[in-house]
């Protein structure tokens, strides 16, 4: 038998695609070079389709850019093709974690330019709404922050404590998660004895729920020095930039919409305005932590305050008649018809209007042109501007300081790409 | 404050502000498309005004003849709690607008997203790179003669 002849070593297929010149890189002094490293947008701690181009020099950052667009679907081009009221449900997609409030502040914008004056029931109702996404988006900042820095109970424990508010938005409207729960001039449907009760079940278990997590980071050795003074951002930096919500507020700038620029019923109510001074990471994180208890005490306070009566404004040309209405009476249909087909109509204008939503200032600037699609909409997102941030937070950060970074800022991507 | 904004402009600037108008509440002062980069920098500056912070900025396109685009610049003072908006009317044969990421470092990428829907350019913006659609798209989405639809073929798809 001949014996084989052993050419040279076959490579695997694999490897002979892999090699090509993009990924064969020669070096003439290892030591010399910085690297250039893709993270994302399929990566578990950029939270989303976020892409990092990162420089390194050894294990720190030289330079950051990110990459937005993987989840953009157009929304500003869509609102354009649609009514005032279809729109409604695309703004549970924005933000996702507090689908809620961007329904809020939609309406609040439509609102304002069509001039509806809401019922205070259904205000308070709203109000009750926002607190409910802020201390359910707050809880998986909290704890998905704590997991890509390696504590994974904290996440399994905040999320408990959300499905117990996504079970009061499933009694409050029928859904968990996509509520598109606002209506123009009003509420799909009134606040019951049902969601008081077990809201008011929710409030007296999260103080005690609030401490065991906070018994598990606040004196916690690894995850204070994973935090603390990473990511640092001056103050002037972060009024350049522009940004908004705990990032601003962890850098000593108390603004915060609900008392600036009040919307809503929030001058009736009492809380704080947390804000700390050092900038870091982890001052961003305790930021997100002590406003879930002011908006608990919000909680507490509209709930004591609602008063009774109409959750909608009886106003024909511009809101829905109630449903049981539109079935049984022929005006009724008539305005339903009118306001499904042709839409509202607003007047000829431009408005803007911004709320304080868990990331930050979420804002709708409208253009009217007097039809019942609107002719522009601006959605201000407070992610995209937030992690324009990244590059000025990152540079010279090591690299497992990025994912403390990007957790601190709690970007949601449906919201940064639109 | 509407009056002290607006009488301070005019007094500063009495070629470059043109039509202001009140609605809702929100006062838009309109400003010559030359000259916005004076006007940005003394509403930041003027310490009684000092509009410190560029909420927003976007494009709108009015598919009119004249002055077919409008920038729209929405500054907030964290001094007087109080929002502004300025608009830059541009024309479609020339559109390019004077950047103002000197003034607030945040405009640079809400300039690259007007850019990217828009195509108008923000003349001596550092990095005027697309935001959302891929670098080699050739179209801007935002535009009112862009189909809703999109375009057939205006993205290769990958092979197989």
């Amino acid at each position: 038998m001949a014996a084989r002849v052993l050419d040279e070593p076959k490579k695997s297929r694999i490897l002979e695609a892999l090699e090509d010149q993009d990924t064969t890189v020669v070096l003439d002094d290892a030591l010399e070079n910085s690297m250039i490293l893709n993270m994302g947008p399929q990566h578990p701690a950029t939270h989303g389709v976020l892409r990092l181009l990162v420089k390194l020099d050894g294990e720190t950052v030289m330079a950051c850019v990110p990459e937005l667009g993987y989840l953009h679907r157009g929304y500003e081009k869509i609102a354009e093709g649609s009514t005032y009221h279809e729109f409604i449900p695309h703004t549970d997609r924005l933000d996702y974690l507090s689908p809620i409030s961007n329904n809020v502040a939609y309406v609040l914008a439509v609102e304002k330019l069509i001039g509806v004056d809401v019922p205070k029931r259904a205000q308070y109702i709203r109000v009750l709404c926002c607190e409910m996404a802020r201390v359910a988006s707050h809880l998986v900042a909290v704890g998905s922050m704590a997991m890509d820095v390696g504590a994974l109970t904290v996440l399994l424990w905040t999320f408990r404590e959300r499905e117990k508010l996504l079970d009061i938005y499933d009694v409050l409207c029928g859904a968990r998660f996509t509520t598109s729960y606002t209506r123009i001039g009003g509420l799909q449907q009134d606040w019951t004895g049902q969601c008081t009760a077990m809201l008011t079940t929710f409030l007296d278990e999260f103080a005690a729920d609030l401490d065991e997590v906070s018994r598990l980071l606040s004196h916690n050795r690894i995850f204070i020095d994973r935090c603390e003074n990473v990511g640092y951002i001056s103050r002037e930096d972060c009024i350049a930039t522009g940004m908004t919500g705990p990032i601003l507020r962890a850098s000593g700038v108390p603004r915060d919409l609900r008392r600036d620029n009040p919307y809503l019923v929030y001058p009736e109510l009492d809380f704080n305005v947390i804000t700390l001074t050092e900038s870091d990471s982890l001052s961003r994180f305790y930021v997100r932590f002590n406003e879930m208890v002011e908006s608990a005490k919000i909680l507490r306070q509209a709930l004591q305050k609602m008063p009774d009566g109409p959750f909608s404004a009886n106003q024909a040309k511009k809101v829905l008649p109630k449903k049981e209405r539109t079935y049984t009476r022929m005006e009724e249909l008539i305005q339903d018809f009118m306001l499904i087909n042709m839409g509202i109509d607003p007047p000829v204008g431009e408005v803007y209007q911004g709320i304080e939503s868990s990331k930050g200032e979420l804002g709708f600037y409208i253009v009217s042109d007097g039809t019942g699609h609107p002719w522009r909409m601006k959605i201000r997102s407070p992610s995209m501007v937030n992690i324009s941030a990244i590059p000025i937070m990152c540079k010279g950060a090591m690299i497992s300081d990025i994912v403390a970074i990007i957790g601190s800022i709690d970007p949601v991507m449906g919201e940064a790409d639109k | 404050m509407n009056d002290i904004i607006i009488q301070k402009l005019r007094s500063q600037f009495p070629e470059s502000v043109g039509g202001t108008n009140d609605f809702r509440g929100d006062l838009t002062i309109q400003v010559r498309r030359e000259d916005i980069v004076k006007v940005c920098a003394f509403l930041k500056n003027d310490s009684e005004l000092s509009f410190d912070m560029v909420i927003d900025l976007c494009g709108v396109d009015m598919y009119r003849p004249e002055g077919r685009f409008e920038v729209i610049y929405n500054l907030y003072s964290l001094k007087n709690k109080k929002y502004l908006r300025l608009k830059v009317l541009v024309d479609e044969e020339d559109p390019v607008v004077d950047t103002v990421g000197a003034v607030w470092s945040a405009a640079a990428w809400h300039e690259r997203e007007t850019f990217d829907m828009f195509g108008i350019k923000f003349e001596g913006h550092p990095d005027l790179r697309r935001m959302y659609m891929p670098e080699e798209y050739e179209y801007y989405p935002l535009r009112k003669d862009f189909p809703t639809m999109g375009i057939t073929d205006s993205i290769p798809l990958p092979r197989k």
